[in-house]
């Protein structure tokens, strides 16, 4: 069963249409993958799906309930966590209290703190410096920081835009590390990628972006040798 | 040096009144960037409140200590209704516009205030009734001892463990960390299930309720309370805050700590410092004028309001951020 539909949905900043129209589904405990060029519209998706836009028109079902045009946090509070572009880490707040953030709407103090701890002992560099202000932290252990604190609300469903942006090759591994482990234990996933041939490693399907369409969608399998998505996408000769 | 003990008690018990006030102005800046012109206000109404149920209670037999109690009681819920209300209704459909919008309706909402209270109270000064009798208490054995009252003591003792409750509760509390992350990142706190607008109307109330114990503090303290008592007050209260660094609680308590002292020892000292007849010593020829009258001082202890604001000129020429601020450009 799908968790997450979109359905002809259209996005707008102002009179500009950033997404012109498109269909996605996500099924429980699927890894799909969102990818394309700079300013397809990946991130005005994500974010009309986790309340910080309103589509225009459509519509977006998440667990059976219409929440295109929710605001934010209410989207949040039935369990569909955004890890934005950018990571969005509160800066002058330092790790523990993000993460406790990231926890805000839960009430149940002990299993918080061992979520914490879950957290601390999968990025170690997390608890060496849990009482420093996240802005001091370099741009891989504020992604940690922002995927830990999106897990700690114990999300029904994750996204994640371009979590390896701006990020050196190991690091970049760590994370995807992370969110295959993650997508183990059954957690849904949808997540923007740049980089299109690990995100298309990592997923069961793709949906290719394109001018704020979608142009291609299949397995990731597939999709990884389809010609036309190798030339453009993975910068290979067809 | 007793005119010194004195006026740095004197400006340490005013200091703290603007600093509660000033944390007002601070915490609200800090969360959504607007000067809250209404806040002095709000503190006004404070005093107004507690002055009638002291009024209605003198003399009923009820203990004094537990009227000026009620009193207090009554003016916080009130002051947090009002500060509330005018977030929701003023506010709130402006959080979008142009930054002077919402400015301008701060100060509408201020002239609002001011002619409410005017139909409630009238225009006139009104006495605080002196039901708890003012004690003083020499600080050394001279006779021109520096004295402090008991209603300086409880200024100064409420007003730190207020500071220190404020801190607390911004600092270690769930509420408080989200008060500092919508404060920051106002679009990722919604990503957390934080709605912004609870923790705004909840910055608001908790400034009101500290408005409404300063407006009681102040009000107990000059004896009197007036419709237009805010505006002056919330003037130095924002001078205060923005002395300190605006949007920094602890900018907030030094600047109204500052305010107070130089106040005070302005009022205290100006009128020495320029007279003329001391000068007397540099420039002879002021003789004969000082033969007729000993004190032309050409500014007096009356001037004590212009020095909050040469002081706020003087330090934002210097650090347009303010003693604690951090450079604008720092911000995220
Ligand atoms: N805040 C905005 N205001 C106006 N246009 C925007 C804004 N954000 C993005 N856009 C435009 O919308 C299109 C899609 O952007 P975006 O969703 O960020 O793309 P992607 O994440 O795929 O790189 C781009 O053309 C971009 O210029
Ligand atoms: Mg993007």
């Amino acid at each position: 069963m799908s968790l997450l539909t979109l359905s002809d949905v259209k996005i707008s900043y102002g009179g500009i249409q950033a997404v012109k129209g498109i269909n996605i589904s996500v099924a429980e405990g699927e890894l799909v993958t969102l990818i394309g060029a700079n300013g397809a519209g990946k991130t005005t998706t994500l974010k009309a799906i986790s309340g910080m836009l309103k589509p225009y028109t459509g519509r977006i079902t998440y667990d059976g309930k219409e929440i295109a045009g929710k605001p934010a946090h209410e989207i949040a509070q039935m369990g569909l966590a955004l890890v934005p572009e950018g990571r969005g880490v509160f800066p002058g707040l330092t790790i523990e209290e993000n993460l406790l953030m990231g926890a805000y709407h839960r009430r149940d103090k002990v299993a918080i703190a061992q979520d914490i701890e879950v957290a601390y002992t999968r990025f170690p560099r997390l608890k060496e410096r849990a009482k420093q202000t996240a802005g001091t932290l370099s741009g891989g252990e504020q992604q940690m920081l922002a995927i830990s604190r999106a897990l700690m609300s114990r999300p029904k469903m994750l996204l994640l835009d371009e979590p390896s942006m701006g990020l050196a090759p190991i690091m970049v591994q760590k994370i995807f590390e992370v969110v295959r482990e993650v997508a183990a234990q059954g957690m849904t996933i949808l997540l923007i990628e740049q980089n299109a041939k690990l995100a298309l490693q990592v997923s069961h399907r793709a949906y290719v972006m394109d001018g704020g369409l979608v142009s291609f969608e299949g397995r990731s399998a597939d999709l990884l040798h389809d010609p036309r998505v190798r030339e453009a996408y993975l910068g290979e000769a067809a | 040096m007793d005119v010194f003990l004195q006026q740095l008690i004197n400006g340490l018990t005013l200091g703290c009144v603007y600093a509660v006030v000033a944390l007002g102005y601070t915490m609200v800046y800090g969360i959504i960037q607007l000067i809250n012109f209404a806040h002095g206000e709000v503190v006004m109404i404070g005093a107004m409140v507690a002055f009638s149920v002291i009024v209605a209670l003198n003399g009923s037999g009820v203990p004094p200590p537990l009227i000026v109690a009620l009193g207090v009681l009554a003016a916080i819920p009130i002051c947090m209704a009002v500060g509330y209300s005018v977030e929701k209704v003023a506010y709130r459909p402006l959080r979008n516009a142009p930054r002077l919008a919402p400015l301008i309706t701060a100060i509408g909402v201020s002239i609002i205030l001011q002619h409410v209270a005017l139909l409630i109270w009238g225009r006139n000064y009104i006495s605080f009734p002196q039901i708890i009798p003012n004690e003083t208490y020499h600080l050394t054995s001279s006779a021109t001892s520096a004295t402090i009252t008991n209603i300086q003591i409880a200024i100064i003792v409420l007003s730190i463990a207020m500071m220190v409750g404020l801190v607390l509760l911004v600092y270690k509390t769930r509420i408080g960390i989200a008060m500092r992350a919508v404060s920051q990142r106002p679009d990722v706190a919604g990503l957390m299930g934080i709605s912004s607008n609870n923790v705004i109307s909840f910055t608001f109330v908790i400034g009101a309720g500290l408005g409404a114990i300063a407006g009681v503090m102040i009000g107990s303290y000059y004896g009197i309370a007036h419709y237009q008592m805010g505006f002056m007050l919330g003037l130095k209260a924002f001078c205060a805050a923005v002395l300190g660094g605006i949007g920094n609680l602890a900018g907030a308590v030094l600047g109204g700590i500052l305010i107070g002292l130089i106040e005070a020892f302005g009022a205290g000292y100006m009128g020495d410092l320029t007279n003329v007849c001391t000068l007397d010593k540099f420039l002879p020829g002021f003789t004969a004028l000082c033969e007729a009258n000993n004190n032309m001082a050409v500014f007096g202890s009356s001037y004590k309001d212009v020095f909050a604001f040469i002081v706020l000129i003087l330090v934002l020429v210097f650090r347009p951020q303010g003693l604690l601020g951090e450079r604008v450009a720092d911000r995220a």
